[in-house]
């Protein structure tokens, strides 16, 4: 008897769960493992899971890829590292997936990059931000698609020097993403700007925030501009101690993550104005392409997309366009076929880096600003991943070969 | 100096935030001895259902209040669901198993709550009374901290009232001292447990609906909320209202100066103050040592030899065992990997809590150090695996026997948070030593030796191991030593009168208790190539806590089946649905129900019954 599995198929009539059916080339549909934290962090994996859903749909209904449709088999991790392993193995093993993709947070993305190495079986990482994935411990069958860490904290700091403020002090979740965005943060910004001073910092725990206390602290520090890497929960106890406080008032602010819409929809009509932020301007938004995955999304789930659907629906096209350049989903020939290969986002054109196997999509760099009660970004450009990555020489000196 | 008064307040308005949490749960565990550990989810119902009625309320402050006070009867009225339903039935189960029973329903209330309220954050839009500030000393100090740092303690001062000037109190009193007598002398304590619980939810939710005004309602707040409620009870005095608010001052006031001088203490500062408290005063600031329970303590079943059925039932499963990686396909052989260790894991919690009688709320440390003792041998010594399995249990059993030296002095569920506040600071270290150990990115590439790179090999190493090490645990049990070890348990005073050293024994089976433990870190190291933060998490003692109490703590063979069937289900059910952790919960529950004594312990009884008669 077989397991009864959550497959998610998704044809051109829509979701239907299939038996297991013999297998042959051509015929049957390529197999996409996806693994992510969907009960864990539900407020960014629900709306990328509808993401990826409606690429599905909209790969299928255009063909499929190489003649063939496609379909994701996905699986909860529960935010824990050794069952995202196991499962990674019962996705390869028993549910003989093509390749492997997903991950939210990054340890969970780390471990099954090294199984994916372990095992030499693709893997194409969405969300998961950390630097190692792609750098330190980056190798030949790893992809990640977001803009990391270094990515977010370099697209920031051409405006964070344009305040020109001299004090600043940063607020940073106490875990690798924060101390890695604060790292990098400094380290560019005193390249760009000399003299900068960091004159404080608070690294409140995760979810944990004291947000009074914080604040205060920050304050004494008689800071020109802060650096905030806080999301979720934390931001929006930060930005409601802050406001009341009047810690923002006359200070520059540059916030990363804060303009997706995840994190800045909660902040409702207290959104501080003027912050410096990475983002999806989901409302005002004007080119073509953008528009219309909107408006598919809109027609799909009657909600607006948020920063987790696109990386949902990118993930898809990103590796339907991988498959369509190496011809096959063998995995040795996906690993040479995926670096180079140009793939369609909502944000518009992006390509797997052959350098670092890192995707160039790119991001919203904007202004906070409030508009009938509600938070958005004002004033915002794209900035292509290519433009805030590192020079080639350096790249490779941290990839080992 | 303006600074610290501001601080201060601040420190203050933190502290009244943590009281109405911790006072709703020391005021249930005093009476009803209940380790609630559903008071998160009923904080963080109270959250959701708050926001629900405050944003359809006028935004006027008397109508937040009455949205609070609504807020707070829904949640009482909740915590009698739960207390009729659920928590009746199983006050006479074995000590802890409420603390499974709960955890069943934390499980149930997180997919209850995704589904009914969604996964986006609710913030509540602050009127502009919420928003102003008073300008104290030259700083603003927001108007809501003021009001928080009044509720604290007026709810202080009405829950004294209560207790000492009504009927109902003067009951309660009684029953928190002296439960039996209570009973004795007539009174319903049915109604007086339930009244109670109503009362601890109440203050639950309308923690959670104050904590709007400065936050959200969100899905993470319950579990982020009962670990630090519990650290307050325990440092305060079980059971003690008036300690538990002198430990929340102690701890907000502590984090909002600690913050300041030094900024990466938050991750250990509640748990450092906990060790230390406790350490220093093993009853907590304000708690009493435990009354000498009467009679019920040295009921337990004795521990026989398994019989001839229980033995063949047991070689048969060894067989069957041995023999399934000729049948079982990779992933099948993965989670059967991951079962022995759990096995070894839960067998090695048992050896302290069921014969000896020290529950653990922290038991991952071990199994945690185990990992990385494991981890590090093999990357920085570049040992090879054999040697990491040895290096593995050394070094967890060495951390045991350190902490451990503190550990056995103290009892009950003083000594379970104590171990927690340990493992709390072994995974702050591991997670902020980023240089050493990678932080919560952890260390990756521990994959086993050539030799055992097979699946099949390591299974077949890993059940060797285990096997070896849950017999030995048991055949320990067995000896002169598990003998004095449930002599010190069952009454520490007649063994120190035949002359056992009731703390040397108990600190022994601490250490082996770790060093099994450490074993079954080193293994899990392997088997998953790398080595996280997360092994030493607060949800790895958990599992290890369920899966005894789910096999039962008073046979030997019970943490071997809980362990089979809560790493089996759970397995299961991540691979079948959407909604695992409402059924895994519902089904703790019912197991809980159904097997008071667990699943192995209510087998036993049915099987000696059906002998005897």
């Amino acid at each position: 008897m077989r397991i009864s599995r959550r497959t998610l198929i998704a044809g051109t009539a829509g979701m239907l769960a299939a038996p297991a059916i013999v297998r042959a080339q051509g015929s049957t549909p390529i197999r996409i493992g996806e693994i992510n934290s969907y009960t864990a962090i539900p407020a960014f994996t629900v709306p990328y899971r509808m993401g990826w859903q409606l690429a599905v749909e909209q790969v299928n209904a255009a063909g499929g890829v190489l003649g063939r449709k496609i379909e994701v088999i996905s699986r909860d991790d529960a935010g824990r590292p050794p069952d995202a392993i196991r499962l990674a193995g019962e996705l390869l093993n028993d549910q003989k997936v093509d390749l492997l993709s997903g991950t939210f947070l990054s340890n969970v993305g780390l471990a099954i990059s090294d199984f994916a190495k372990q095992n030499r079986k693709l893997f194409v990482a969405g969300e998961p931000l950390s630097d190692a994935l792609v750098w330190e411990n980056g190798h030949r069958y790893a992809f990640r698609l977001r803009p990391s860490t270094y990515m977010q904290a370099a697209m920031l700091v051409d405006d964070a020097a344009k305040l020109n403020a001299k004090r600043w002090v940063t607020v940073s979740p106490n875990y690798e993403y924060g101390q890695s965005v604060v790292k990098w943060f400094k380290q560019l910004l005193a390249a760009k700007q000399p003299g900068v001073e960091f004159v404080g910092e608070q690294w409140p725990a995760l979810g944990k925030i004291d947000a009074g206390a914080t604040v205060a602290a920050l304050a004494q520090a008689k800071p020109d501009a802060i650096l905030n890497a806080t999301f979720g929960p934390d931001l929006t106890n930060f930005v409601r101690q802050g406001n009341t406080r009047g810690l923002f008032e006359g200070r520059g602010v540059v916030s990363v993550l804060t303009g997706e819409p995840e994190y800045l929809e909660p902040l409702g009509d207290e959104t501080p104005e003027g912050w410096i932020v990475t983002g999806y301007p989901v409302d005002s938004v004007t080119d073509p392409t953008n528009k219309a995955f909107i408006e598919a999304y809109k027609a799909k789930f009657n909600e607006l997309p948020k920063m987790g659907s696109v990386v949902g629906h990118a993930l898809i096209t990103s590796i339907v366009a991988g498959i369509a350049k190496s011809g096959s989903v063998d995995t040795e020939k996906m690993a040479d076929g995926f670096p180079g290969a140009t793939f369609d986002t909502p944000f518009g054109k992006a390509n797997w880096r052959a350098l670092d196997h890192q995707g160039t999509l790119g991001t919203y760099v904007g202004k906070t600003a409030l508009k009938g009660g509600k938070g958005t970004m004002v004033d915002w450009r794209y900035v292509d991943g290519t433009d805030a990555l590192p020079p080639d020489d350096v790249v490779r000196k941290m990839r080992p070969a | 100096m303006d600074f610290v008064l501001v601080q201060l307040l601040t420190g203050l308005a933190a502290a009244s935030s943590l009281f109405l949490v911790a006072s709703g749960l020391t005021v249930i565990f005093g009476v009803t001895r209940v380790v609630n550990f559903s008071h998160g989810s009923l904080y963080m119902l109270g959250a959701y259902i708050g926001w629900s009625l405050l944003t359809r309320l006028p935004r006027e402050p008397e109508w937040f209040a009455l949205g609070v006070v609504a807020t707070a009867l829904a949640t009482g009225g909740i915590g009698v669901l739960l207390e009729t339903t659920l928590l009746r039935r199983i006050y006479r189960a074995p000590e802890l198993l409420q603390l499974l029973a709960t955890f069943g329903v934390v499980l149930m209330v997180q997919d209850i709550v995704l589904k009914l309220w969604g996964p986006a954050d609710l913030s509540l839009p602050r009127p502009r009374w919420l928003r102003s500030f008073v300008v104290i000393a030259g700083e603003r100090v927001p108007f809501f901290d003021l009001v928080l740092i009044g509720i604290g303690p007026l709810v202080l001062l009405a829950l004294w009232l209560l207790f000492t000037r009504t009927r109902w109190g003067t009951l309660v009193r009684a029953a928190t001292q002296d439960r039996d007598m209570v009973a004795a002398l007539g009174v319903d304590q049915r109604l007086l447990f339930t009244s109670v619980f109503a009362l601890g939810a109440a203050l639950a939710g309308m923690g959670g609906a104050l904590a709007l005004p400065d936050g959200s309602a969100n899905l993470q707040m319950d579990l982020t909320v009962i670990t630090d409620a519990f650290v307050v009870v325990v440092v305060g005095g079980l059971g003690s209202v008036a300690g538990a608010y002198l430990a929340s001052l102690l701890i907000a006031l502590l984090q909002a100066f600690g913050i300041v001088l030094l900024p990466k203490i938050t991750l250990v500062l509640v748990f450092a103050v906990m060790a230390v408290v406790l350490v220093l005063r093993p009853n907590g600031l304000l708690g009493r040592p435990p009354a000498e329970a009467r009679g019920e303590a040295h009921v337990l079943a004795l521990i026989r030899p398994a019989s001839r059925a229980l033995r063949l039932l047991g070689a048969a499963a060894l067989v069957a065992a041995l023999l399934a990686p000729l049948l079982a396909g990779p992933f099948l052989l993965s989670v059967l990997t991951e079962m022995l260790v759990a096995v070894l894991f839960a067998a090695s919690l048992h050896f302290m809590m069921g014969p000896g009688g020290m529950a653990s709320f922290g038991h991952a440390a071990w199994f945690g150090l185990g990992a990385y003792g494991a981890a590090f041998a093999a990357k920085f010594l570049l040992l090879p695996m054999p040697a990491g399995l040895v290096a593995a249990p050394l070094a967890a059993g060495a951390a045991a026997a350190l902490f451990g030296w503190f550990v056995v002095r103290l009892s009950g569920v003083y000594l379970a948070m104590l171990t927690l506040a340990f493992a709390q600071i072994v995974w702050a270290a591991m997670f902020q030593s980023v240089e050493i150990t990678g932080g919560d990115n952890g260390i990756l590439g521990v994959w086993p030796a050539a030799w055992a790179a097979d699946p099949r090999v390591f299974y077949w190493l890993t059940l060797a191991l285990c096997v070896a090490g849950t017999l030995l645990l048991r055949r320990m049990l067995y000896a002169p030593f598990g003998y004095a070890l449930r002599a010190a348990r069952d009454s520490a005073l007649r063994a120190e009168a035949v002359g056992l050293d009731t703390t040397r024994i108990r600190l022994a089976a601490f250490t082996l208790a770790g060093t099994a433990a450490g074993l079954a870190g080193g293994l899990s190291a392997y088997s998953n190539g790398s080595v996280f933060p997360t092994y030493i998490s607060i949800g790895r003692s958990v599992d290890a806590l369920v899966m005894v109490l789910l096999g039962g703590v008073q046979t030997i063979a019970g943490p071997v089946v809980g362990a089979l069937a809560y790493t089996g289900l759970f397995d299961a059910l991540l691979l079948v649905t959407d909604l695992w952790r409402l059924v895994l919960g519902a089904a703790i529950v019912v197991l809980v129900l159904a097997f008071p004594q667990g699943i192995a312990g209510t087998v036993q009884r049915l099987w000696l019954r059906g002998r005897e008669a």
